[in-house]
């Protein structure tokens, strides 16, 4: 029996196995990756979210696009020219075509801006270009023209873009998926249903070839695309992911290829054991406690505000709760931006034991000791993380003498009670639209509105964030920004907590993958190693 | 044979007859399981609501050296502890108290509510009964979320509440079995000969109808209590519940599973607790509907 | 069939108290935590009629269903309320028909051999065993499995759709629960009924075993099952949202859950309309089935 299982058996397994081999080098390449939540839209001009701006990326591809490492590089214009005053953008698009063989001309781009900033198409993100001349106005209802937005059509391949006011970051800023381009033949054609697969055109990497929802969205490579033969992922799948332990075990055992997040409770185990596989690099936003500058006694006194802000070990948090490298935050903007020097709050040099002495003290010499305590309390919203943080807070808070109670709140009720301002501290977490200090300072701005939920009103601030609107010399601008910074770190209206970090799990047969601080990974950019 | 009669007072024993919940009684504690049952629960409640004073160290006391550790016996650490350096035992304990509430208040209510309401629905009939079980399907489409969204936006978060917000939405299921029981008993001989004789309808509701659907009844009040304690945990996920740093044997075991590969105990433990006790309270369950049975006679 | 004619006005206080009801709770569609100013949140709610007075809302709501459109989602905005319910409910029908299936199979049998050797050891034991099923929670058991299962001995995929391994293990997570409720149901009354003077009769007329157990006990005994049969099979035929997320089924059970949180107000409606029609029905045919198993009962 042995006998013939040797020679009869082996060599058919020896066959069979050659000619799977020979069948797969033939089959297509497929990436399957984790999103997150389930997509919202794909409608560039309505979306919010960054599992959206993830698919979207891959199926429309705007003026400028993103290199592997997040570079400004040209992606349907091919060059461009800006004016001297900085206030008017000439752009040339190149040769491509959308996925239905359509050319792609400069008109697209003037009917998706205009689109875009319509008030008719009630689009969350239309300010995203209020840069532009008129498009406050015209988003605002005040301008009922919305051919006045300042972008038009020279010929069928120039594009030109005037401002409000020099903007440096718009080329960066064009980036962004609520200004992707959309073709305005299938828009118009299927009004309600121009995003489902077989109507979708694009102009992007891949076309959409099936969506069923909460199950899977697949795309496929786009022969109509400029660089299609640069393209080397065949097929792309994203799958939403809301459990972030059966996505991280849907990795493990092959099915996924890149996740979209990694659970913090696994870390220790990725560490030890799957690091090579771990992406895990900074990200561009601030994970911190807003404090509500309208309710006594913290919002009166700034130095209580300092006492909590000295009692968070932000050391312990990052290395026993959250686990994911990611960076202790002494500061709001984020590191990471070109041009910005980053500045801190001054405790960031004094040690634990310094810092918990002076929060003690600065507490005693307001009148608060442990048997007059200062109450706070904490508001999260629901999520494991969320309160693991907040349940460690409440203890370091705890040891300088403070009574703090935490609250949890479902998202939308929590959302309302931020912006109310009915709270007293608040988990918040933001991310940078695009790569500019900007991104982060102008939330605090006085006339913010209920953006603004700490309630910050400093002249100082307000002035030097909008005067470096009008800087044109990039150095000088930084210079404001740093110094409203500056300013903002000084009266302490968040706790900055940490910086936050990428956390992707991405399969070691994965090449192409770089660090990118908006963590934009293009599929296009992407091929397994052979 | 010589006629034995029994004389009083000629020092023969009299035979006393025993009453129905003495008989009852009696019964239970005869049933091996159910009697085990009951002792586990008694101490689990003893365990839980009398943490305080068993000198353990609290709730929220954090550990930073021992974040999401096994258990270690010789620091006192039987379950081991959370992502939070947090002792998991003591967590449990304290934990119970909530979850052993719930599941007695809520069920409680559910109980009352809807045998009432099932039994009155079944025992009319038609057209009423028609409209009784409408307004049961009614109340089974409203979304439980909003409902629970409401009752805090009104009530703030007040425990009790939510309590009854949970035996309110479980006594539909009650009501449903109770109304099906009826519909069944109420043809019987003896309830026709007490109408017969003249019984009021509610009397035969209270004295004849509820107590012949006791069966299924008490069955179902024991796979209520697990609904309702997971229901809790569902709430209180959702802020709506106990707030930190209180928690529930559902919370609990929720953080757990999380964790479940690497650190198992985290489920392990609270899930231990919750299982044994409700298969206890099955047992119990099981021996009072034994006992209280009246064709077992 | 009169009692067909009750679902409507049913349904109809349904809808109109739910669509009440949920504009009352706080929270809009359109929060979220990057403020969206307040020129395009007129606009948003423009767009969606959330901008007109409650009653005319309701009106063009009712209107609108009239002709069969439940509207668009608000969260989910390339979709319909009716093309998501469309595209979920026949998963959720396949894997929660298949669990039903599975569990009154599993459950009456333990059930009814529970109760023939009542307090015996295989009473306890079957008892026991079956109570696991409500004791350990699905949030627990589902990723146990895909743990076990799906990491550890690769036996079957740990997520996704489409193929008939990814039927297994969601179909395991969700008959538990039921086969204890059913195992239990149906122990109970069949000892009850053992016990009965009609039972006793046909034993004692020297009726074959088997025929008094089938002829008379069982139907009698299912009597509860199928009362909480009813609104159970309603529930696990629209999903459960946890074993959804575990496994990543594309179902209806998320939106019971999720629309709410997201104040997804016509999704919360379209599922909320439908669960109910469903509920009704399948108390109907509760009903319906208690005139079958025992003669006696009459709905006049």
């Amino acid at each position: 029996m042995k006998e013939v299982l040797r020679k009869l058996v082996l060599p058919a397994v020896a066959a069979a196995g050659l000619m799977v081999g020979a069948f797969t080098a033939q089959a297509e390449t497929v990436l399957h990756r984790g999103n997150g939540a389930e997509p919202e839209t794909l409608d560039p001009a309505k979306a919010t979210g960054v599992p959206e701006a993830n698919i979207q990326y891959e199926l429309f591809e705007g003026l400028t696009t993103y290199s592997p490492s997040g570079d400004i590089v040209p992606g349907m214009a091919e060059k461009w020219e800006i004016s001297d005053d900085g206030m008017t953008y000439t752009f040339h698009i190149r040769d491509a075509k959308w996925s239905n063989g359509d050319p792609v001309t400069a008109n697209d781009f003037v009917y998706s801006m205009r689109r875009l900033v319509d008030p008719a198409t009630a689009s969350d993100y239309a300010y995203i270009i209020d840069d532009v001349q008129n498009a406050s106005d015209i988003r605002q209802g005040n301008e009922k023209d919305i051919t006045k937005l300042g972008v038009t059509a020279v010929d069928d391949k120039t594009l030109k873009i005037t401002l409000a006011h020099p903007t440096p970051y718009f080329l960066g800023l064009l980036r962004h998926n609520s200004v992707l381009p959309v073709n305005e033949k299938v828009v118009k054609a299927h009004p309600d249903d121009w995003t489902k697969p077989g109507n979708l055109v694009g102009n992007g990497a891949y076309t959409l070839q099936e969506w069923t929802p909460q199950a899977s969205l697949t795309m496929v490579k786009n022969p109509s695309y400029y660089n299609a033969d640069k393209v080397k992922i065949d097929k792309v799948i994203y799958y939403p992911t809301e459990d972030l332990g059966e996505e991280f075990k849907r990795f493990r055992a092959g099915e996924l290829d890149v996740t979209y997040d990694t659970p913090s409770d696994q870390m220790k185990y990725v560490m030890k054991n799957m690091k090579d596989q771990f992406q895990n690099t900074p990200y561009l936003g601030t994970y911190y406690y807003v404090i509500n500058l309208t309710k006594e006694p913290l919002g009166k006194q700034r130095d209580l505000r300092e006492a909590l802000a000295l009692a968070v070990d932000r050391e312990a948090l990052v290395s026993k709760i959250t686990q994911a490298g990611e960076m202790p935050a002494y500061s709001w903007v984020p590191p990471g931006i070109h041009g910005w020097d980053q500045q801190y709050t001054d405790f960031k040099t004094m040690s634990k034991k310094e810092r918990m002495a002076k929060a003690i003290a600065l507490l005693t010499k307001n009148g608060y000791t442990p048997l007059n305590p200062l109450k706070v309390d904490i508001l999260y919203n629901t999520s494991e993380n969320h309160k693991k943080i907040a349940v460690a807070i409440q203890s370091m808070w705890k040891a300088i003498g403070v009574q703090a109670t935490i609250t949890n709140q479902e998202w939308k009720v929590y959302l309302g009670t931020r912006h109310d301002k009915q709270f007293e501290v608040a988990r918040a977490a933001w991310i940078g639209d695009y790569e500019d200090p900007t991104t982060f300072l102008t939330l605090f701005l006085s006339d913010a509105g209920d953006q603004n939920d700490a309630g910050y009103n400093n002249p100082d601030y307000d002035k030097l964030v909008k005067d470096s609107a009008k800087e044109t010399d990039p150095a000088k601008r930084m210079k404001m920004l740093e110094q409203a910074e500056d300013i903002f770190l000084k009266d302490l209206p968040i706790i900055p907590i940490y910086h936050y970090t990428t956390k992707h799990m991405v399969s070691p047969k994965l090449q192409g993958w770089e660090f990118n601080v908006l963590d934009f990974h293009l599929t296009r950019d992407l091929s397994f190693k052979s | 044979m010589a006629d034995v009669t029994l004389q009083p007072g000629a020092g023969i024993v009299e035979v006393k007859g025993r009453s129905l919940w003495a008989d009852a009684r009696h019964r239970f504690m005869k049933n091996k399981a159910a009697v085990a049952g009951l002792v586990i629960l008694v101490l689990v409640a003893i365990a839980c609501f009398g943490a305080p004073y068993l000198g353990l160290r609290s709730q929220d006391d954090i550990n930073w050296d021992m974040i999401q550790s096994p258990p270690d016996f010789a620091q006192g650490y039987f379950f081991g502890t959370d992502s939070n350096g947090r002792d998991v035992f003591v967590r449990t304990l304290y934990g119970g108290q909530v979850s052993l509430t719930v599941g007695i208040v809520s069920t409680l209510v559910s109980l009352v509510i809807g045998t009432i309401y099932g039994a009155t629905a079944g025992f009319l009939g038609g057209r009423t009964d028609g409209a009784m079980m409408r307004v049961v399907d009614m109340l089974y489409s409203i979304p439980f979320i909003f409902f629970v969204i409401l009752l805090t936006v009104f009530f703030g978060r007040n425990f009790v509440l939510i309590y009854v917000a949970i035996g309110a939405v479980n006594w539909l299921d009650m009501a449903r079995i109770v109304r099906g029981q009826t519909l069944s008993i109420k043809r019987k001989e003896y309830i026709e000969a007490a109408h017969a004789s003249g019984v009021s309808n509610w009397r035969i509701i209270t004295r004849h109808i509820i107590p012949n659907c006791l069966g299924p009844v008490v069955v179902y009040m024991t796979l209520t209590v697990p609904v309702v304690i997971l229901t809790e945990s569902f709430i209180s996920f959702l802020g709506m519940g106990v707030q930190e740093p209180q928690s529930s044997w559902g919370t609990l075991v929720a953080e757990g599973a999380d964790n479940l590969e690497i650190a198992p105990w985290q489920v392990f433990g609270p899930g231990a607790v919750l299982a044994v006790t409700l298969l206890a309270l099955n047992f119990v369950g099981d021996g009072l509907r034994d006992a209280l049975d009246p064709k077992d006679r | 069939m009169k009692r067909l004619g009750g679902a409507i006005p049913t349904l109809f206080i349904i809808i109109t108290g739910s669509f009440f009801m949920i504009r009352t709770a706080p929270g809009g569609p359109f929060d979220t935590e990057r403020v969206v100013p307040p020129d395009i949140m007129a606009n948003l709610l423009k767009a969606y009629h959330l901008d007109e007075p409650l009653w005319r809302q309701y009106v063009r709501y009712l209107v609108d269903l009239a002709h069969g459109d439940f509207g668009p989602s608000f969260k989910y905005k390339d979709f319909t309320v009716a093309q998501l319910i469309a595209q979920g409910f026949p998963t959720s029908l396949t894997l929660g028909t298949i669990a039903m299936v599975a569990a009154l199979t599993i459950g009456l049998t333990l059930g009814v051999w529970a109760a023939l050797r009542q307090n015996s050891v295989v009473d306890y034991t079957a008892t026991g065993v079956s109570m696991l099923g409500i004791a350990v929670p699905n949030f627990v058991v589902a990723p146990a499995l895909t743990l076990v299962f799906g990491l550890m001995l690769g036996w079957l995929p740990v997520g996704g759709w489409g193929s008939p391994a990814n039927y297994v293990l969601p179909v395991i997570a969700l008959c538990l629960p039921q086969i204890a409720a059913i195992a239990r149901l149906t122990r109970a009354s069949m000892i009850e009924v053992l016990g009965s003077n009609f039972v006793r009769t046909a034993r004692a007329k020297g009726m074959p075993e088997r025929i008094t157990l089938t002829r008379h006990a069982i139907r009698a005994a299912l009597l509860p099952v199928v009362s909480y049969l009813g609104p159970a099979i309603a529930q696990i035929i629209t999903g459960s949202v946890v074993v959804e997320q575990i496994f990543s089924i594309p179902g209806i059970g998320r939106y019971f859950v999720q629309s709410s949180l997201n104040r997804d107000y016509t999704m919360v409606m379209g599922v909320t309309i439908f669960y109910g029609a469903l509920v009704i029905f399948c108390n109907l045919i509760a009903d319906l089935l208690y005139g079958v198993l025992d003669p006696k009962v009459r709905y006049d």
